[in-house]
């Protein structure tokens, strides 16, 4: 009978053991700052009026505003959105075009916690071959302890991990108070738990399986490689054959490699990067600086597990696919720029009356009613003038609670205003004039125009 | 009785033991369901208990059991209906004490009254005047700047509350005689000539002239400029409200109609009136203060 075909894999666990060289020291610095800029992001400041929330970094979804620094996104803005994504995705691709997936071994949060998890794991538990033997063996009041403690540290980071999170769709200093007294509403306290759970989960226990199995990205990134991507690579003509090697030996008709597994206990994602490039392999360079420290040890040139080319040839950024992604990624960071450099602070929207279409009055001309909502972007209380071309002798009124003319519309700081308008003017031959309001600023020169109607008669 | 010593069958291809159930060579393995489904399962089990004790469930001859909680969709509505009295009960409290001219000159107050005013009116005036209270022959728009009973809020206020011919003691009423029977038809059409050149550059005859003054001034003035205190019609403009055309206005000199609204005052709170009048008087036509024509 032939091996049964396994539709499953079970998880094996992995159990990284330590090391250290200038790639492992990369992924500290890259762990550190990212985590800090992600515990610390929402705690900055940023002036923008006493109307605004001062919060650097906002997502204020009660208000429908986006802040970031001094860029305020209003929710008809969202594209802006659009093309941040659009930025970061082409980003990666042309990051894993040029070096591979750094991203994965790196800056991916997936990783970034994993390391943090493997880290405590490691801290309370001991390296590779004391936590494998602590598994092993029996249910002692000693393994309960550390487990329990390892878990209860997992579980804190993962509640710091979605604490943290929330700060960013609130005022952070506010929150902070109400979630020191067990007072935040239900929203906050289930994206809380929720993050504190998947955070424990993905980082505690799927690990490398979410790269592996669940990320897309890990699925599609083969096709961003080229002959010309630096992956990490064995090399297979100066450490082949492998074998054991005793000081002293001679290295006549021997790889360089002593077949010590140094690079397969130090991966996190389990494999043996001697067996070539591998869809696991998040590029880490983990297996580099282990192997690396052997070389030294035994006296031989480092580099025997190398970030390299597949097609061995020096290093070259400079390729079709490296100027397309950077073509793109310039395309749209100028557009973005251009955009939010030109943007208006002043937005007018018109709705002409649909019922009725027209009023006739008892001196014989017509009136016809809108709509009008001006939105003022500024931090500052404006006022607007209206004023109507492409009809001649038009009369504007403002229809309002108090008075407020045509020629002085108040709006207030950052939020948008809702105006009833009478336009009256005599029967126009045409029935459906197509005419244009006009919005200025009082105090500036800033305008915002929209076509609009003005009906006479009906069919 | 199962036997437990009897060697289970194995498929050969996959290593997997079969049920013992063939069909033409084809065996079926023994997958049983993966153990998350069954717990899963038998989570939802529980959870199916514990809500038939909760909430209603089980229907009886007689209706359904009850559920412990109470639950149950007439009272969620009412909850829900009460939240929304609770959320406008500020406002509406205001608008109750508060007079026609202090709840125009609040902004928010305003703002209120109008959203208000304009649901009622599509509940209780659309159906004569129309959604956009445009109105039509016979229903006066209420858009136009043309008021048969006055125009400012409390005109409008007091038109609502006490109707229009409506048989309320203090109702808005006028009536004209019909003159089909005073007039010969050949004076009805000279008269309508005659009205008719009020509100254009049609030229009409003296005879026209002289039997407006004699027939028509007393309540539409001598220039048929109309008068409120009688409800009488401004003939001078360009709004109908029985048409325009010469046909129509001799139908109405000869058997004038006489158009009727309910007095609203015993069939709306005053609150909802106080609304429906600040909604109307919004919509473009609304006059400042009280005039006589």
């Amino acid at each position: 009978m032939e091996t049964p075909i396994q539709l499953f894999k079970k998880q094996e666990k992995i159990y990284p053991k330590r090391v250290w060289g200038k790639f492992r020291k990369l992924k500290w610095v890259a762990m550190i700052t990212l985590l800090a800029i992600y515990y610390g992001a929402p705690w900055l400041r940023w002036h923008r009026g006493d109307q605004s929330p001062d919060q650097a970094i906002l997502i204020d979804l009660n208000h429908s505003r986006a802040y970031f620094f001094g860029i305020e996104i209003w929710p008809q803005e969202v594209y802006y959105i659009t093309g941040i994504l659009i930025l970061a995705a082409v980003g990666l691709f042309f990051v894993t075009s040029l070096f591979g997936r750094v991203w994965c071994g790196y800056a991916c949060p997936q990783t970034v916690w994993t390391d943090l998890f493997v880290w405590v794991e490691r801290l309370l538990q001991g390296d590779r071959n004391a936590r494998r033997k602590l598994d092993e063996s029996p249910w002692t009041f000693g393994k309960i302890y550390k487990k329990g403690l390892t878990h209860l540290v997992w579980l804190m980071i993962g509640v710091c991990t979605g604490g943290a999170w929330v700060f960013y769709f609130n005022d952070a200093y506010t929150l902070l108070d109400q979630i020191l007294n067990f007072d935040v509403p239900w929203s906050v306290g289930g994206w809380i738990l929720g993050l504190t759970f998947s955070t424990y989960l993905m980082a505690g226990f799927a690990r490398e399986q979410v790269c592996t199995y669940m990320c897309p990205y890990a699925r599609f990134q083969s096709a961003m490689f080229d002959k010309d991507t630096l992956i990490i690579a064995y090399d297979e003509l100066r450490g082949e054959p492998r074998g054991k090697h005793k000081a002293g030996d001679s290295w006549e008709n021997k790889g360089h490699c002593i077949d010590c597994d140094s690079c397969v206990v130090v991966c996190p994602m389990g494999i043996d990067i001697r067996h070539g490039l591998q869809m696991e392999c998040i590029a880490c360079g983990l297996c580099v600086d282990a192997c690396d420290n052997v070389m030294e040890k035994i006296g031989l040139p480092k580099g025997l597990i190398r970030y390299d080319t597949e097609s061995k040839k020096p290093f070259n950024p400079l390729r079709p696919r490296t100027f397309w992604y950077g073509g793109i990624i310039t395309l749209v960071g100028c557009l973005m720029l251009y955009s939010l450099l030109t943007r208006s602070p002043l937005e007018m929207n018109v709705i002409h009356d649909r019922n009725p279409l027209f009023v006739k009055l008892s001196d014989g001309s017509v009136r016809n009613g809108y709509n009008i909502t001006i939105i003022n972007k500024r931090h500052e209380d404006k006022n607007y003038a209206l004023s109507v071309q492409g009809i001649e002798n038009a009369s504007i009124r403002v229809q309002a609670s108090s008075d407020i003319s045509a020629d002085n519309m108040p709006v207030f700081a950052d939020s948008v205003g809702h105006f009833r308008v009478f336009i009256t003017a005599a029967k126009q031959i045409d029935h459906r004039r197509e005419i244009i309001f006009k919005l200025s600023e009082t105090d500036s020169d800033i305008i915002a125009t929209k076509d609009t109607i003005f009906v006479s008669e009906g069919r | 009785m199962v036997d437990l010593n009897k060697p289970t069958d194995r498929d050969e291809h996959s290593g997997v033991e079969t049920t013992g159930h063939e069909w033409d060579g084809i065996k079926e393995l023994n997958l049983p369901a993966p153990r998350w489904w069954l717990i899963v399962f038998a989570i939802t089990c529980v959870w199916a208990l514990g809500y038939w004790v909760v909430y209603p469930a089980w229907p009886t001859l007689s209706g359904n059991t009850k559920g412990s909680a109470g639950w149950t969709s007439y009272k969620k509505l009412a909850a829900e209906q009460e939240e929304i009295n609770e959320r406008r009960g500020e406002f509406a409290a205001k608008i109750k004490t508060h007079s026609l001219e202090e709840i125009q000159k609040d902004t928010e107050l305003y703002a209120f009254a109008v959203a208000g005013g304009k649901t009622m009116f599509k509940e209780n005036c659309a159906a004569c005047h129309g959604t956009g209270a445009s109105g039509g022959r016979g229903y006066p728009n209420l858009n136009d700047d043309e008021w048969l009973w006055g125009g400012d809020l409390q005109s409008i206020y007091h038109t609502l509350k006490v109707g229009v011919r409506s048989g309320h003691g203090n109702e808005r009423t006028s009536q004209m005689p019909a003159f089909g029977e005073i007039l010969k038809k050949e004076e009805i059409s000279i008269v309508a000539d005659y009205v008719l050149s009020l509100s254009s550059a049609n030229g009409a005859s003296g005879q026209g002239a002289s039997l407006f003054q004699q027939n028509c001034s007393s309540c539409h003035g001598n220039n048929g400029q109309g008068g409120r205190e009688f409800g009488a019609p401004n003939l001078a403009d360009a709004i109908w409200l029985y048409g325009g055309d010469k046909a129509s206005i001799m139908q109405q000199i000869a058997n004038p109609r006489h158009g009727v609204m309910p007095a609203w005052e015993s069939r709306l709170p005053d609150a909802t009136i106080k609304q429906l009048s600040i909604y109307v008087h919004s919509l473009g036509g609304g006059e400042a203060e009280p005039r006589k024509q």
